[in-house]
């Protein structure tokens, strides 16, 4: 990642390691559900869940390596969906 | 533009003969002026089609009763209508058309980014348009549920639903192709030298149409396939005896159709933008100013769609946050009218047709949008909805803003489109009549909705009966409008004289360029260093 | 087309185009799905015991190893974007080939999976499910929407991905003119993105 290339060439060796976190934070939801139960299981699964997207966005898909433009509409479609859900939900908590 | 040996590049794209011949040239080009046409002749006819449905509707509410229809037809009338003007002419319009034509053109480029993604949209169109249209011919009835298919109705009528759903479905994927093929363009080939601050506003306009379409229409896609597995597997989601909430599918209805209402009026708003500057001899005033409004309106339009669902019966801290937000979305259309108006002061107006449908189209506009306004106040709202009003409201908008803004687009840009100029006092004429006709039909509609005559019925008591004459009346006088005007246009392509190249003295790309068009637009690609409407 | 015999179109390649429109129609499948997602939180809400008791139907076990499964798919076809960067044709197109396999070892648990309900009558409209909760009935309905619509999109990055094998073998594709590759990529992660997100919500909710 440190090279100045261009086009950028990311090397085997980080996606393996990427590989690596996404299974153990599978793993870590999983084992998450057998020990807790109540509304923290959904936060936790949710939390790592979004971690994981992250992930996978920012290596895999490139996105820590093209331009910002690129992070930008990503992010801004992601608070676009959970604006809806948020105004959606103004009707569902208060009805 | 420059004579020399006679290229391709030097025939008029109307002319350039290609690999294919006679209609294969057209159905099978990439090139975006002819795609641009394409779907200009498909909604013409589909355009025609609705017209009639619509004014036979307003001959069968000219008395009480059975006039020439019974309920049934009345019904599968306003949602053959609703379903064709909405999803087929009104949405696409501008956009498909005008954007297609001019969005290259006026910034530089030879083509769109994905010429035969174009072409695919069109295709797409042609098929979701036939689709749609054989709900009508097969099955058990043509669909009953008006244009916004609500649930639990639309799969529990025995009437034709799967085809008049699947073909909107179809047609998002048209209206996504087109959206992301200009957000691509707008990005990637604009002529060195065009910042986007020294961008046109029709492809502004475009540009935050573009959004939309990509980021809302998916919404719809899913929901109308949801009502096909509700319809065909049970699956429960909107049927209330199976746990499923009516309610949600107006949410996500409106999700999609709300910020749709914005992919209709946007572009109609920058080819307005377009307009004024050139016939008022100045540059726009503000032009920051409607660049910020347009984006605003495309981001604040997208949360709002709940005010469609004030008497549904949704949670009162909804409702709030709903109608402010409503209110909210007024602030950045208001502050285009008055960048128009100031645009207009202290002018050397010519005053020609195109110039005249602006003006036209601010009258019918601020009409449109006050009573918007009315509706988006909530007690007003429970008052007047699904009345007439609301259809007034919404024809005053979709078919006053957006409707007026195409015709106008279309007497703007036809000497740059067909090389031809129509004749300027038949389109006068058509529009006086037209004009007239527009508002004898709808203003009625107004009053008629105060007083509590409501929409969707095929019949009304008596105490409605004067202002639905007047009503009625106005709709026959503005076809008649129609006809003169579309009978003119479609003359003048073969008759009308030959326009000069920049016949309304336009400083915009498109001016710069021969009528028509040659097949790549430009000999050399322009290099921008002027604001976009420098008159200085 | 009538314009492909000359210029402009294949004159400059513009990647970084192809790129953002893929982008773009990334989104409008995240939104897509992101209905479906409305309509799983407001059911879920309104019902949280039904579909606490309805997830417990679906195998964890299963889930896991699907998830495992494409998160591996995801690696192996990221991969071979450096290995066509390379110049490594074979180990590109041995990238792929594991992807394709991947995905379709996927299909298969999703096919045991799903006929494993059906036959015990858990299925929209069967005469058990009529019988159920009404927050069970919408759970197994937006289990049969989702996971299907996600398995469809599991199957069109198959298509899009043996398309560009193919691409790949006939070397059309290389070190400096990948973008195609690339994109399948994307749809390929973007595959994964919605799984990982499907995943704890209907298979680790019990």
């Amino acid at each position: 990642m440190e090279k100045e290339q261009h086009p950028h060439i990311v090397r085997y060796r980080t996606y393996v390691y990427v590989l690596i976190a996404l299974l153990f934070m599978t793993l870590t939801s999983v084992a998450v559900t057998h020990i807790y139960l109540g509304p923290y299981t959904v936060a936790t699964a949710l939390l790592l869940a979004t971690l994981k997207s992250t992930l996978v966005l920012l290596i895999f898909m490139h996105l820590k390596f093209d331009k910002k433009f690129y992070s930008y509409m990503v992010a801004g479609v992601f608070l676009l969906l959970t604006s809806v859900i948020i105004i959606t939900f103004l009707d569902y908590l208060y009805r | 533009m420059s004579e020399t040996v006679l290229q391709h590049n030097q025939v008029s794209y109307l002319e350039y003969q290609g690999r294919f011949k006679g209609l294969f040239a057209w159905i099978f080009s990439t090139d975006h002026k002819r795609i641009g046409l394409l779907y200009l002749y498909s909604m013409l006819v589909l355009f025609s089609v609705a017209a009639t449905l619509g004014l036979l509707m307003k001959i069968e509410l000219i008395a009480p009763g059975k006039t020439i229809m019974d309920a049934q037809t009345y019904n599968s009338f306003f949602t053959l209508h609703g379903i064709t003007m909405i999803f087929l002419i009104v949405v696409p319009g501008l956009p498909a058309v005008f954007g297609n034509f001019f969005l290259p053109i006026m910034i530089g480029a030879k083509d769109v980014a994905f010429p035969k993604l174009n072409l695919l949209s069109w295709w797409i169109y042609i098929l979701g348009a036939l689709v749609v249209l054989s709900s009508q011919f097969i099955g058990d009835g043509p669909p009953d549920t008006g244009w916004t298919f609500y649930a639990p109705y639309s799969f529990r009528t025995g009437t034709n639903m799967l085809p008049a759903v699947t073909g909107a479905f179809i047609l998002g994927f048209s209206s996504i192709a087109t959206g992301l093929n200009f957000i691509v363009t707008i990005h990637r080939m604009r002529a060195p030298g065009m910042a986007w601050m020294k961008m046109p506003l029709f492809p502004w306009a475009l540009y935050g149409t573009a959004w939309i379409q990509v980021l809302a229409t998916p919404i719809v896609g899913v929901t109308l396939l949801m009502i096909v597995l509700e319809r065909t597997l049970q699956i429960g989601f909107f049927d209330p005896a199976l746990g499923g909430d009516p309610i949600l599918y107006q949410h996500l209805f409106w999700i999609y159709s709300h910020p749709a209402v914005y992919i209709m009026i946007l572009p109609a708003m920058g080819v307005i933008s377009e307009i004024i500057p050139t016939f008022a001899r100045k540059t726009i005033f503000g032009y920051k100013a409607i660049v910020v409004s347009t984006l605003a309106i495309a981001f604040v339009g997208y949360f709002v769609w709940g005010h469609h669902m004030f008497t549904s019966g949704m949670s009162g801290t909804a409702l709030y946050t709903f109608s402010i937000l409503t209110f909210l979305v007024a602030i950045p259309s208001a502050i285009k009218i008055f960048n128009w108006v100031a645009t207009l002061h202290k002018a050397s107006i010519d005053i020609q047709t195109p110039f005249l449908w602006a003006l036209c189209f601010l009258f019918v506009f601020m009409i449109g949008g006050l009573s918007g306004m009315v509706l988006g106040a909530l007690s007003a709202n429970v008052h007047l909805h699904d009345t007439a009003f609301v259809v007034a409201h919404f024809h005053f908008i979709v078919f006053g803003g957006t409707g007026f803004a195409f015709f106008g687009a279309l007497h703007y840009w036809y000497p740059k489109m067909f090389g031809r100029m129509y004749d300027k006092g038949w389109a006068n004429i058509g529009l006086a009549i037209f004009f007239t006709g527009f508002n004898t039909l709808y203003l009625p509609m107004f009053y008629l909705g105060m007083i509590g005559m409501p929409r969707r019925y095929y019949d009304y008591v008596e105490e409605f009966h004067g202002p639905n004459i007047v009503s009625s009346f106005g709709a026959m006088l503005m076809i008649a409008g129609l006809i003169i005007i579309i009978t003119n246009l479609i003359r003048s392509a073969r008759k009308g004289e030959i326009a000069e190249a920049d016949p309304w003295k336009g400083k915009t790309l498109e001016w710069s360029i021969a009528s028509p068009p040659t097949l790549e637009n430009f000999d050399e690609i322009p290099v921008v260093t002027k604001q976009p409407y420098d008159y200085e | 087309m009538t314009m492909n015999d000359h210029v402009h179109i294949d004159e400059h390649r513009d990647d970084e185009g192809a790129k953002t429109g893929m982008w773009i129609f990334i989104f409008t499948e995240l939104l897509l799905f992101g209905g479906l997602f409305i309509v799983y939180s407001v059911y879920r809400y309104l019902n949280p015991l039904a579909f606490h008791l309805a997830a417990h139907e679906l195998s964890t076990f299963t889930g896991t190893i699907n998830t495992v499964i494409l998160l591996v798919s995801s690696m192996t076809i990221a991969m071979s974007i450096s290995a066509i960067q390379y110049k490594n044709k074979k180990l590109t197109l041995i990238l792929m080939g594991v992807t394709l396999f991947l995905a379709f070892l996927f299909l298969v648990n999703k096919y045991f999976e799903w006929s494993g309900k059906i036959s015990h009558g858990i299925y929209p409209g069967s005469t058990i499910l009529q019988e159920a909760s009404r927050g069970e009935i919408l759970f197994f309905g937006l289990y049969y929407t989702m996971t299907g619509l996600h398995a469809l999109h599991i199957i069109i990055g198959m298509a899009f991905i043996g398309y560009v094998m193919r691409l790949v073998a006939k070397d059309k594709i290389q070190h400096d003119n990948f973008i195609i590759l690339e994109n399948s990529g994307l749809y390929w992660h973007l595959v994964d993105l919605i799984w990982i997100f499907l995943f704890p919500l209907f298979y680790l909710i019990t």
